[in-house]
C-alpha cells in the first residue's frame, strides 16, 4: 500500500469548518492497515473530530507507541507534529512534551499491547498525573503485526484463529482506569462513528487524561467466531449506557445538540465547554466512580461491553495545576527570564561559604 | 610527623546518629581558617545504626585526594574499632570516646591513644536519649578543636548562624563543645604536633558538591523539565534543582516557571526528557548506573530521531545494584555505545563540582547543537563529597546554542521543509518546534526514515542518514570539552585520566616529578575524543591509563576509538569504591614503569 500516494486534489464544494479547512485537510498518509481494519475507522473519526473543533492542524501533538494502533499518528492530521516513539512508552514521551508545552493539544493513540502489557505502567502513571491528554487505546485483543498472540485485554475463553481459547483473566483498560482515579473514561466501538466522535471531541477538550477505550477490531486475526473482540461479538454484546453530545464553549447549542428529553444530564468542562449525556440506563450517574465501576463489571459479567462516556470528572488539576506551572508554554520563556544571572549567583555562593 | 595544615584525620560513627553534620561542621571550620580542605564521606546504604565514616584532609598546598592512612582517627562507633585503629599511621593518635573501657587488643604499640569520655560527660549534662547522641558529635568537635587547635571564634559564629533563632539549641551546642574542649586541654598536650594554623587560601573558594553544582548549572543554562527517578548518588542533584528553581524560577505570581516530573521509573524519566527536548525545551534527568541501563532504548531513539536531551550519570559502584554509596567510573563503555543498533553519544567528564557547572551549560549546548542525546558522567566523589572550588561565576552574556532550529520567519524563507537534510558539513539538520507553523510539520520516528522524515524499509535511504549521523558525531568529537594536557619537559611516557581521578593524579606525578620522574598528562573531558587527544597519542609510544573500574574502559574506548595498538596503554585500575588516592597512583604508575602485566 505505501506506493499509492494519496491524491491532494480536494473538491471544491467540500464542506469548510470556521478555519476554512475540509476534512481533507485533517487526513494523513495512505494507511498501511489491512482493508477493513477498525483502526482506520476510529482514524475516519479523529479526522471528524479534530475538524468539527476547528482546531489548528499544527496545535496538534499526536504521539504513540509501536504496534498497528500506533501507527495510526501517521493516518490522521498529516500538518500535527507527530511522535512514534518506543514500545509503550508514549506516555513518557507525552508527559515530557506536556510539561514543556502545555498550549498545544495532545492526543495519544496505543493499543492493547501497547497500553496493557509493555506500557501498563506508563498509562497508570499518566492517568496519576492527569496528564491532559487524549489517550486513544484501539483495543483488538490481540498482537497483530506479531501475528496473532493474546494481548492482555483478550478476555477468558475468547478463542484465538488457530483455535485454542485464552485462559488468563484481561485487563481492563476502563475499569483499571476508574481505579486509578481517572478524570475521564469511555469506551465505544470503531464501528460506532455517532457514538465515538463525540466522545474523542470530549476527550480533546477534557483538562486532563482522557481515556477512551476503542473496541477496534483485527480483521485478519481476531474477527471470526469466538472472539470476544469481533465486530460481530461487539455488535451482538453492545450496551450503550450513555450516549454523549458534545457541544463546544464557542458554539451555540443547534437543536440537535441540545437537551430534549428529561433523561439528559449535562456536565460542563473545564473549558466552558458541555457534555449532555443521554441516559439510557435508568439511574446511571457518570459522575460517580463507584456506580461507573459497579456498572462496566456487572456488564462484563453478563457479556456485555458497556459503551458511552462512563465516567467524567471536570474539578481535578491536570498535571500543571499539580505543579502550579504558569499558563503559558514554558518554552515560550525568554532565556532571559529564565537565568537568574551573575548577580544573584554571587550572593548564592555566600551560602557555600 | 609535625606538621601544619598538612594531615588527614577520619571519624568513624555510626549512621543515623547526628554526625554528618558535626562533620560538616568541622569541615566548614577549617575552610573559614582559610585553610583548604576536602571532605570524603564514605557512607553505609542504610538508614540508621551501620558503620559511616568521614575523611577530612587539611593541604595548605590544596591536594584534594584521598590519603589513607590517617594521621589521626576518631573512633566512635565499638563496631568498628579493630578496623579503625588498623587505618592510623604510624606515630599516629587515636582519639576515643573512653566513658567504656577499650579492648586492649585493638591497640598498637606505635600510636597514641587520647581517651575522652564523651559520653558519660554528656549523659551527665544533658537528658533526653536524643540529645546525648547529637551532643556525643559536638562533644567530639570541641575535643578536636583542641586538639587541633581549630579556631574557637570560628565555630561559635558557625553555631550562632546555625541556631542562633533556637536559643536552647545554641546554647546545648555551646555546653557540648566547651565539653570536648575543656576536658582535652585539661588532659592532653594541646595542640597535637600536626594542627591547625589560620591561613589565607580559601577567600574566593566555595565548598560545594557536586550535585548541588551540576543542578545550579541546570538553573543557569536555561533548563525548564526535570524528569527523574531518585537513585543514590544522583538524587540530591534533582532536590537541589527544585530549591533553586523555588528561590530563583518563580513568576510575580508564584506559577513555576519550571516543571520537575517524578517519574515512575528511569525509563519513564528518559521518556520525559525526550518528549519536552522534541517540544523545545531544555530538559534533563539524573541518574545513576541501573537508571542508565534502564534508559538504553529511549536513548536509542533520541540518537536515531535526533532529539536532544541531557542526562546526569552520577556513577557509583556496579554491576547491578552494587554498592550505591561508593564511588566508581564504571559506566563509560555503558553510555558509548548505549542502546542496541549503531549508536554513539557525548559524553562529558568533570572532575570536580566547578566542571559540572559549567559542563552542566555545556550539554545542554551540544545536545541542540548536534541534537542528540548528550551525558555529563560524574561520579559520587564528585557529585556528593564537598569540594573546595573557586566561587563560580557566570557571563551573563552568554545565550543557549539552540542549534538550527527553524522559527517561523526562517520557515518562510524555505520551500518545503524536511527534517533530516543537512546542507553542511557537520551532519547537523535544521528542525523545527511543533506548534511554530504547518510548514515546520513533520514526523518524528524511531522506525527507519529517509532524510525527509518519510518511513522507509529502502537501503539506501536508511543508510544515508545513519551516514549522515556518523558525519554530525565526527563533528562533535571536536565540539566536546578539550582535554586537560600538561606537559613536562623530558616525559618519557603519558598519563592518560579521567573524571575524578584527577586530584589524585596530579599529585601522584607531583610526587613522582619530587622523584625525578617526569610524565605528560592528559584528562579526557569529552567524548568522542577529538584531534587533541589523538594529538596527544601521537607523543609517546606508551601510555599509562588511570581509571575507577576493573575493565580498564578508559583504556578500551582509547583503543576501539583511536585506533591506537592496545600495547602501548598501560593500566593502573581502582575500583574498590573509595576515591583514588595518591599513593595508589604512585605506586600504580611505578609498577607499570616497571613492566607489569598489562590488562587482556
Amino acid at each position: 500500500m505505501t506506493s499509492i500516494t494519496k491524491p491532494r486534489v480536494q473538491h471544491p464544494s467540500a464542506t469548510k469548518n470556521a478555519l476554512n479547512l475540509s476534512r481533507r485537510d485533517y487526513e494523513g498518509s495512505m494507511s498501511t492497515l489491512c482493508a477493513g481494519c477498525g483502526h482506520d475507522s476510529v482514524t475516519a473519526a479523529l479526522i471528524d473530530a479534530f475538524w468539527q473543533l476547528d482546531i489548528p492542524p499544527h496545535r496538534v501533538a499526536k504521539l504513540s507507541g509501536i504496534g498497528c494502533s500506533s501507527k495510526t499518528t501517521a493516518y490522521f492530521i498529516n500538518q500535527a507534529h507527530g511522535f512514534n516513539s518506543v514500545h509503550g512508552r508514549m506516555p513518557a514521551v507525552a508527559t515530557g512534551a506536556n510539561a514543556a508545552n502545555r498550549e498545544l493539544y495532545y492526543i495519544g493513540v496505543s493499543g492493547d499491547g501497547d497500553s496493557l502489557s509493555i506500557g501498563l505502567g506508563q498509562m497508570c502513571h499518566a492517568i496519576r498525573r492527569n496528564l491532559s491528554i487524549l489517550y486513544v487505546l484501539e483495543n483488538n485483543g490481540v498482537y497483530g503485526l506479531t501475528k496473532g498472540q493474546f494481548s492482555a485485554s483478550a478476555d477468558i475463553g475468547s478463542k484465538a484463529k488457530k483455535g485454542e481459547a485464552n485462559v488468563m483473566p484481561p485487563i481492563d483498560p476502563v475499569l483499571l482506569a476508574l481505579t486509578l482515579g481517572a478524570s475521564f473514561v469511555a469506551r465505544s466501538f470503531s464501528g460506532d462513528k455517532a457514538q465515538l466522535v463525540p466522545l474523542l471531541k470530549a476527550g480533546l477538550m477534557h483538562g486532563g487524561f482522557a481515556l477512551v477505550d476503542v473496541i477496534s477490531p483485527c480483521v485478519t486475526f481476531n474477527d471470526h467466531e469466538g472472539s470476544t473482540k469481533s465486530y460481530l461479538y461487539t455488535r451482538q454484546h453492545y450496551d450503550e449506557v450513555a450516549p454523549v453530545d458534545f457541544v463546544p464553549l464557542r458554539r451555540e447549542i443547534a437543536t440537535s445538540d441540545a437537551p430534549t428529553t428529561d433523561s439528559v444530564r449535562s456536565v460542563t468542562m473545564h473549558d466552558g465547554s458541555t457534555v449532555h449525556f443521554r441516559m439510557l440506563a435508568e439511574d446511571y450517574d457518570p459522575t460517580s466512580r463507584e456506580a461507573a465501576y459497579s456498572y462496566v463489571r456487572a456488564a462484563h459479567e453478563r457479556g456485555e461491553v458497556a459503551t458511552g462516556l462512563l465516567y467524567i470528572d471536570e474539578g481535578s488539576p491536570d498535571m500543571h495545576g499539580v505543579n502550579g506551572s504558569i499558563e503559558t508554554a514554558l518554552t515560550n520563556v525568554p532565556y532571559e527570564t529564565l537565568c537568574p544571572g551573575n548577580a544573584k549567583l554571587q550572593e548564592l555562593m555566600e551560602e557555600y561559604r | 610527623m609535625s606538621s601544619i595544615n598538612d594531615f588527614c584525620f577520619k571519624i568513624g560513627t555510626v549512621n543515623g546518629t547526628g554526625s554528618a553534620s558535626a562533620n560538616g561542621l568541622l569541615m566548614q571550620a577549617i575552610f573559614r581558617m582559610g585553610i583548604p580542605v576536602v571532605g570524603k564521606n564514605v557512607f553505609p546504604s542504610n538508614i540508621q545504626g551501620l558503620p559511616t565514616w568521614y575523611e577530612i584532609r587539611v593541604s595548605k598546598d590544596g591536594y584534594t585526594a584521598r590519603t589513607a592512612p590517617f594521621d589521626l582517627v576518631v573512633a566512635m562507633n565499638t563496631g568498628t574499632y579493630k578496623r579503625d585503629v588498623q587505618e592510623i599511621k604510624p606515630g599516629g593518635y587515636l582519639m576515643y570516646d573512653a566513658s567504656w573501657p577499650m579492648d586492649k587488643a585493638f591497640l598498637r604499640d606505635d600510636i597514641t591513644v587520647i581517651g575522652i569520655p564523651l559520653g558519660e560527660m554528656c549523659n551527665n549534662t544533658f537528658t533526653g536519649d536524643r540529645e546525648r547522641t547529637l551532643m556525643k558529635n559536638i562533644a567530639y568537635t570541641g575535643a578536636l578543636a583542641a586538639l587541633l587547635s581549630i579556631d574557637m571564634d570560628v565555630i561559635h559564629s558557625m553555631l550562632q548562624e546555625k541556631f542562633g533563632k533556637k536559643k536552647h539549641l545554641l546554647d546545648s551546642n555551646y555546653k557540648a563543645i566547651r565539653l570536648g574542649y575543656d576536658y582535652a586541654q585539661q588532659h592532653y598536650r594541646c595542640p597535637l604536633p600536626f594542627h591547625l594554623s589560620t591561613m589565607d587560601a580559601t577567600k574566593d573558594h566555595i565548598l560545594i558538591d557536586g550535585n548541588a553544582a551540576a543542578a545550579l548549572g541546570c538553573v543557569f543554562a536555561g533548563a525548564t523539565v526535570g524528569a527523574w527517578y531518585p537513585i543514590t548518588p544522583a538524587t540530591s542533584l534533582m532536590e537541589n534543582f527544585r530549591a533553586f528553581c523555588e528561590q530563583f524560577r518563580k513568576d510575580a505570581d508564584g506559577k513555576r516557571q519550571f516543571c520537575i516530573v517524578q517519574a515512575e521509573d528511569e525509563l519513564a524519566a528518559a521518556g520525559m526528557v525526550i518528549g519536552a527536548g522534541w517540544m523545545g525545551a531544555r530538559a534533563f534527568t539524573p541518574t545513576a548506573g541501573p537508571g542508565i541501563s534502564l534508559m538504553g532504548e529511549f536513548v536509542g531513539l533520541a540518537y536515531y530521531a535526533e532529539v536532544p536531551a541531557v542526562f546526569f550519570d552520577v556513577q557509583r559502584t556496579g554491576p547491578s545494584t552494587g554498592m550505591p554509596t561508593r564511588t566508581q567510573q564504571s559506566d563509560l563503555l555503558q553510555i558509548a555505545y548505549l542502546s542496541h543498533g549503531d549508536t554513539k553519544h557525548l559524553m562529558l567528564f568533570p572532575a570536580n563540582p566547578e566542571e559540572c557547572f559549567t559542563m552542566a551549560r555545556d550539554a545542554f549546548d551540544l545536545a541542540e547543537r548536534f541534537q542528540t542525546p548528550t551525558f555529563v558522567v560524574m561520579d559520587l566523589d564528585i557529585g556528593m563529597n564537598d569540594w573546595m572550588c573557586k566561587r563560580f561565576t557566570w557571563d551573563d552574556s552568554y545565550r543557549p546554542d539552540r542549534g538550527k532550529v527553524l522559527d517561523k520567519a526562517a520557515l518562510e524563507k524555505v520551500e518545503k521543509f524536511y527534517r533530516y537534510v543537512s546542507t553542511n558539513g557537520d551532519g547537523v539538520a535544521a528542525r523545527t518546534l511543533p506548534g511554530v507553523d504547518p510548514k515546520g510539520s513533520y514526523f518524528t520516528r524511531g522506525s527507519g526514515h529517509t532524510k525527509f522524515g518519510t518511513y522507509t524499509e529502502d537501503s539506501d535511504e536508511y543508510r544515508e542518514v545513519m551516514d549522515r549521523l556518523v558525519r554530525k558525531l565526527a563533528a562533535a568529537a571536536e565540539a566536546v570539552p578539550a582535554p586537560e594536557i600538561i606537559t613536562t619537559e623530558g616525559a618519557s611516557a603519558g598519563i592518560i585520566t579521567i573524571g575524578g581521578c584527577r586530584g589524585a593524579v596530579l599529585e601522584g606525578l607531583d610526587r613522582l616529578k619530587e622523584q625525578g620522574i617526569a610524565l605528560d598528562y592528559m584528562r579526557v573531558r569529552g567524548f568522542p575524543f577529538g584531534k587533541p587527544v589523538r594529538e596527544f597519542l601521537a607523543r609517546h609510544d606508551k601510555f599509562i591509563v588511570i581509571e575507577q573500574n576493573r575493565d580498564a574502559q578508559l583504556r578500551s574506548l582509547i583503543t576501539l576509538e583511536c585506533g591506537i595498538a592496545p600495547e602501548r596503554l598501560l593500566s593502573v585500575r581502582e575500583y574498590g569504591g573509595l576515591p583514588l588516592g595518591t599513593n595508589q597512583v604512585v605506586e600504580g604508575i611505578l609498577g607499570q614503569l616497571q613492566g607489569a602485566e598489562v590488562p587482556a
